[in-house]
């Protein structure tokens, strides 16, 4: 099967990709009233910068930087490297976005952002 | 020892974090962290006054010389910046220890202040780094210590207060992170000073418009302009009092710092405010921000809710400086950086006192209540008058470059509507004041004791400066005018 119609009418398809993972992350931040599905979006929303960062880094016949005789053309590797640093950051904001879910848990009996407005409202 | 000042800004409170984590008892990490929080008081008036005299100051971190190594670079503007961080945070630092052992569980104290310290690395961080990507790695750093600082709350509401301020500040930091790796597409550099020469042979494409958009879309979700600032009140109200003072006095300046840094110097005024829409829509977005904000806050009963939305209001004011983008007004965007940081430190931690006495600062509760906290009160309202913009305070001062601003550039209805504003801003601080003074004292109140004096003595500082750089504005008005020189590329 010839693909190469398909790609190069979508060209590069991988920011296509980013931008249907980045709005889709972002939809289920703020449309789903459960705080854990509202992380996940966040983190999603945060992967599709990664894939972002990471196909700018692709070179063209480029393999991985790494030293080897007989090659000289290379991916990029800065962008691997911020990414390393940015995937970091990610995991750290989703583990203390969840412990504050366990937190509101904990506070309100329930982590549905109806029900604490509710709650909130009754008070 | 002057050659690094710079990088021991930030390597003090970074490497003192771990440190107060590991010391065992409440008060060996307050007077840790208090002794920390001097020492970079007094690291930050050293580089002032080395940036004062030598112009500009360049660090190469592990002598990796730029562009491709991380380079720590400070001139006259974030000098300033970084003396205003530091003295908030020396100056809250006394005022915390009571406050936080009564609202903070003993257990958890020493955490509060590790976090406090990241928090304020995080906050330096961005004010002297010189490289794209570094700054949304000290934004992060901030952002997630300042989570973790407002969910300490003794409400349960600070919860979701913080819950919300973590997804709205991580789709902000998402936003600034798209921008950054834009603009890397385009340049492939990272360091700022080499960002601006190589971003404006390729300003005109549509890559380099996005990474504008993106930048001071999330840039403006961190400072909390309108209609992005949903996260700030609720944040504000529910934090610990400390904590509530250090966030208003600092976290939306170093903001508005990362913006002017992004607008002027790596875009540049030309493609900001000329090829860019920006300055007309930050201009009308800062005219509804005093509006709606002031008027919200009128109709606060929570007296700290009342103070984040006037917070909202006031940052409305220094955008309306910038997006003036001349001499003028980026001073007075600058002026009220500092005297914004001022005012509003000094009213929360006057909030921080009441809420130690009274476990409330709801305004039914205040009734009366100046008859027994005298000095608070007073320190309540003296930072009001501030606020409103009377003479001889630093409010007045802002207040008065802002206008002269507006009417250089033929702005006249936007002039009025400053002043409109304070008259707002008048209203509900004599509101506070009225309940406090001439209601008589409820029942439940008359036991009620002044302050402590650690707490009074802070708070006064802050005040004691709102009516010292309102009467001298040699120092405040002369940096904020070569800080805004450089911005612009006039002069130095």
């Amino acid at each position: 099967m010839d693909l190469s119609g398909f790609f190069s009418y979508w060209g590069l398809y991988n920011y296509w990709i980013v931008v249907f993972l980045m709005m889709t992350g972002f939809y289920m931040v703020i449309a789903r009233p459960n705080l854990v599905k509202k992380m996940a979006g966040l983190f999603v929303f945060q992967t599709s910068v990664f894939i972002l960062f990471i196909s700018m880094a692709k070179v063209k016949g480029g393999t991985a930087p790494i030293l080897v005789e007989g090659v000289s053309t290379y991916s990029n590797p800065l962008p691997h490297v911020l990414i390393l640093t940015a995937i970091v950051v990610g995991v750290a904001t989703t583990a203390l976005g969840l412990a504050l879910v366990v937190r509101i848990n904990e506070a309100y009996g329930t982590i549905d952002e109806d029900e604490i407005h509710s709650q909130e409202e009754e008070s | 020892m002057t050659a690094h000042l710079l990088i021991l800004q930030v390597i003090i409170p970074l490497v003192s974090a771990p440190v107060c984590l590991l010391l065992r008892g409440d008060r060996a990490a307050w007077a840790f962290t208090l002794t920390v929080s001097w020492a970079v008081l007094a690291n930050a008036l050293l580089l002032l006054n080395t940036v004062l005299a030598a112009g500009s100051l360049s660090y190469a971190i592990g002598a990796w010389a730029g562009p491709f190594g991380i380079e720590y670079r400070v001139d006259t503007a974030s000098a300033f910046v970084v003396l205003i961080v530091a003295s908030v945070g020396a100056v809250v630092l006394p005022f915390a220890y009571k406050s936080v052992r009564h609202e903070i569980p003993a257990e958890r104290i020493g955490l509060f202040y590790t976090c406090f310290l990241l928090c304020l690395t995080g906050l330096l961080g961005i004010v002297v780094t010189g490289d794209a990507f570094n700054l949304f790695v000290f934004l992060e750093i901030s952002s997630l210590s300042s989570y973790t600082l407002i969910s300490l709350g003794r409400d349960r509401r600070a919860l979701t207060a913080a819950f919300q301020y973590l997804v709205m500040g991580t789709i902000g930091a998402t936003f600034i992170l798209v921008g950054v790796g834009l603009m890397y597409m385009m340049t492939g550099t990272l360091n700022m000073a080499d960002l601006a020469e190589r971003l404006s042979p390729v300003a005109d494409t549509r890559t380099v418009r996005a990474a504008f958009a993106f930048l001071t879309v999330g840039v403006s979700l961190k400072l909390a302009l309108f209609p992005l600032h949903l996260w700030l009140p609720n944040a504000y109200t529910y934090a610990p009092s400390a904590v509530s003072a250090f966030l208003a006095a600092t976290a939306t300046k170093v903001a508005v710092y990362v913006l002017l840094r992004f607008f002027f110097t790596v875009f540049g005024v030309e493609f900001s405010f000329e090829a860019m829409p920006v300055g007309q829509i930050l201009s009308m977005l800062a005219v509804v921000a005093m509006l709606v904000a002031s008027t919200v806050a009128l109709f606060q009963d929570d007296i700290k809710r009342m103070l984040a939305y006037s917070s909202v209001a006031q940052v409305g004011y220094i955008i309306l400086g910038i997006s003036l983008a001349s001499v003028t007004g980026l001073t007075a965007g600058i002026i009220h950086l500092f005297n914004h940081a001022l005012m509003k430190g000094a009213l929360f931690l006057a909030m921080g006192c009441l809420f130690l006495r009274l476990g409330s600062v709801h305004i039914q509760d205040l009734q009366g209540i100046a008859r027994r906290m005298p000095w608070t009160m007073a320190a309540f309202l003296l930072g009001g008058l501030s606020l409103i913009g009377v003479p001889l305070t630093t409010g007045f001062v802002s207040k008065w470059y802002l206008v002269q601003a507006a009417l250089e550039d033929n702005r006249w209805v936007v002039a009025v509507l400053i002043l409109f504003s304070s008259l707002l801003a008048v209203a509900y601080v004599w509101r506070v004041v009225e309940i406090a003074y001439f209601r008589p004292a409820r029942r439940v109140s008359l036991r009620v004791a002044e302050a402590p004096a650690v707490m009074l003595v802070p708070t006064w500082v802050l005040i004691g400066a709102n009516f010292y750089f309102g009467i001298d504005t040699s120092l405040t008005s002369a940096l904020a005018r070569r800080a805004a020189e450089t911005f612009l590329g006039i002069g130095t």
